[in-house]
């Protein structure tokens, strides 16, 4: 046992495998800087051999000494004494605990006092596999950290860059094992391959089969064998760009938008005076759309020619001339349900009207219909802003609603959303009525924001850190103060 | 008098196929497509078994199956039940929903020949 003075406690051995890495730390800043141990020695008025006991952590410091050695080097004393040790050390012992997992599955033991001591009586295993699979020394973890610590801080990142790998796995899986879109891929999938494989099997197995069943078998292969191929690309593409990544492949309400919003909402062939033909609009619209999209479209063409027959464009546009954008009273003069007057307004030519953007949910708050307006960003993925005055209106139906609303990071000009309700549907004896919500937005006819009703996107990309309607975390930064969700 | 089977399902080519190898297996064969109204044509059949797909449009199969199985005269039909979802959770959900047998697409003609005859029992 040796005492120096009153700043260095002697610990001897125990001070390698339980004191901190502050000797270390000294030793690593002293060769940094080019000093030899015995000058470094002398600028804090200790021997060589005692800075070297100290450096080989066989001695624990503080206090003056450790003052001394800190000024000499150009430290902070409290940087020499704790560094970022503690961090590290929690990463190694979390990695090894991982390898620990591994080693109890593989029917490792692990570590103990006796495999240290082999170590340091220099004993050595020649079984080179083991060595591969030896669980990590415990016992020795300051060590490592104090000799190596740019090995062991590239361990812990490692362990990070897994960990972080997992997560995203997991995510991945959950993802893919809820992804209703890749759902409805596979069983499309696996419905025509049953098909195909069910035909196949009657053609090859049915003796004296007749021709006009061959005819018929024959053209439905083909059939198949094509949607098949359509099928199996897609989900392909799917795959290989991952859900919801912004790329080519679209469900069906995806190719909806992209094929109204092609044509700018406004089909003027099923205008009143057009030639109403839907299969030349689809056919002429350039984009293929799939099977659902098409009837998707189909359905909403059919009722765009509807709303045009029962308000034509031209009798809308005078009206406006003579009342304004002000849908309740437009609904009002032309006697024509409000929600009805909205999808003209939202289906006119924009230089006929300006901008106007247009929205539909049904009871579920799914959204049917969707026609963005520039200051107002809504999107199918991950649900809307239950904050938008449209979802107020499905427990009071009838009710019209307008309110301004203003969204984060859209700049400062708030918009008008006009919402209403519309029964979908005959009604059924002793049941509710099956309503949809649909919200017209127009510019507000002024700039004040702070009247307006703060309203988001979808959770997941809004900003917004106070909002009592927060259904999941958002991965965008946080944004302190701006949401007045109360006033909901 | 040949036993009856009533299809119901989407796929006009699944059920084309399968209405052809019953029949020719002897079957009287009916089929619904999708789920709307399925309940009713049921009802009007009055079949010896039902093979039913679980992911209809408008009605999920299971909701139909629900509906068969309460169905006091219709409730000890045996149900086959297709899909194609093949995942453990999927046949415990038509086991406790009351199928009689649960089939994973896509399956053979002789499979599902063999699922016919064993529900129904020989033509």
């Amino acid at each position: 046992m040796i005492q120096n003075d009153n700043d260095a406690v002697v610990t001897g051995e125990a001070a390698s495998a339980t004191g901190s890495m502050t000797g270390t730390r000294i030793r690593e800043r002293r060769l940094v800087r080019g000093l030899a141990q015995g000058a470094l020695a002398r600028q804090a008025g200790i021997s060589p051999s005692y800075l070297n006991l100290i450096e080989h952590n066989r001695r624990r410091i503080g206090g003056t000494i450790l003052l001394r050695l800190a000024e000499a080097l150009n430290v902070d004393a409290q940087a020499l004494a704790h560094g970022g040790e503690a961090a590290l050390m929690a990463g190694l012992r979390e990695a090894a605990g991982d390898m620990g997992e591994v080693g109890a599955a593989s029917g490792l033991e692990a570590p103990s006092l006796h495999d240290a001591d082999l170590h340091k009586s220099g004993q050595h295993r020649s079984d080179l596999h083991r060595h591969e699979t030896d669980p990590p020394e415990l016992n020795r973890l300051e060590e490592f950290a104090g000799r190596f610590p740019g090995w062991a801080q590239l361990m812990v990142a490692t362990l990070r860059r897994a960990q972080d790998q997992a997560r995203r796995a997991e995510a991945l899986t959950d993802r893919l094992a809820h992804d209703p879109h890749l759902a409805a891929s596979l069983h499309e999938v696996l419905s025509v391959v049953t098909a195909i494989r069910s035909t196949a099997s009657i053609l090859t197995d049915t003796r004296g089969l007749e021709p006009e069943w061959q005819a018929r078998f024959h053209r439905n292969l083909g059939e198949d064998s094509q949607r098949l191929a359509d099928s199996a690309q897609r989900l392909v593409r799917y795959l290989g760009d991952g859900p919801g990544t912004g790329a080519d492949m679209l469900s069906p309400q995806d190719e909806l938008d992209r094929f109204l919003g092609a044509a700018g909402h406004h089909f003027a062939p099923l205008e009143v005076g057009g030639d109403g033909d839907i299969d030349a609009l689809l056919a002429a619209g350039g984009l293929q759309l799939g099977k659902g999209a098409h009837d998707l479209a189909c359905t909403a063409l059919e009722a765009y020619r509807a709303d045009a027959a029962a308000l034509p464009q031209a009798r809308l546009l005078d009206a406006v001339a003579q009342l304004g954008l002000e849908p309740l009273a437009l609904a009002q003069h032309l006697g024509i349900p409000l929600a009805r007057v909205c999808r003209r307004l939202a289906a006119m030519p924009e230089d006929a009207v300006g901008p106007i953007g247009l929205i539909s949910v049904d009871a579920s708050g799914a959204i049917l219909t969707l026609k963005p307006m520039a200051g107002f960003v809504a999107t199918r993925l991950a649900g809307a802003c239950p904050l938008w005055p449209l979802f107020r209106l499905m427990a009071q139906p009838g009710m019209a609603l307008s309110l301004d609303m203003v969204q984060p990071g859209r700049g400062t000009r708030p918009v008008r959303g006009l919402a209403c309700t519309e029964a979908v549907g005959a009604p059924v004896l002793n049941m509710p009525p099956l309503l949809r919500a649909t919200m017209l937005l127009l510019p507000a006819q002024g700039d004040d924001v702070s009247a307006a009703l703060p309203v988001g996107t979808s959770c997941r990309v809004c900003p917004r850190s106070d909002c009592v309607a927060r259904r999941e975390p958002s991965i965008l930064p946080q944004m302190d103060g701006a949401a007045d969700a109360s006033r909901f | 008098m040949a036993g009856q089977v009533l299809v119901i399902e989407d796929e006009p080519n699944i059920i084309e196929a399968i209405s052809f190898i019953l029949s020719r297996d002897g079957w009287q064969v009916r089929t619904h497509s999708g789920g709307e109204g399925a309940m009713d044509a049921v009802r009007e059949r009055c079949a010896d078994l039902i093979i039913l797909d679980v992911m209809l449009p408008h009605r999920s199969g299971f909701e139909l199956l629900a509906d068969i199985r309460a169905d006091p005269v219709l409730g000890r039909t045996p149900v086959l039940m297709l899909t194609a979802r093949g995942q453990r959770k999927d046949r415990e959900m038509a086991e406790r929903a009351g199928a009689s047998r649960f089939m994973t697409k896509p399956f053979s003609n002789s499979e599902m020949l063999e699922a016919v005859r064993a529900l129904a029992g020989p033509v």
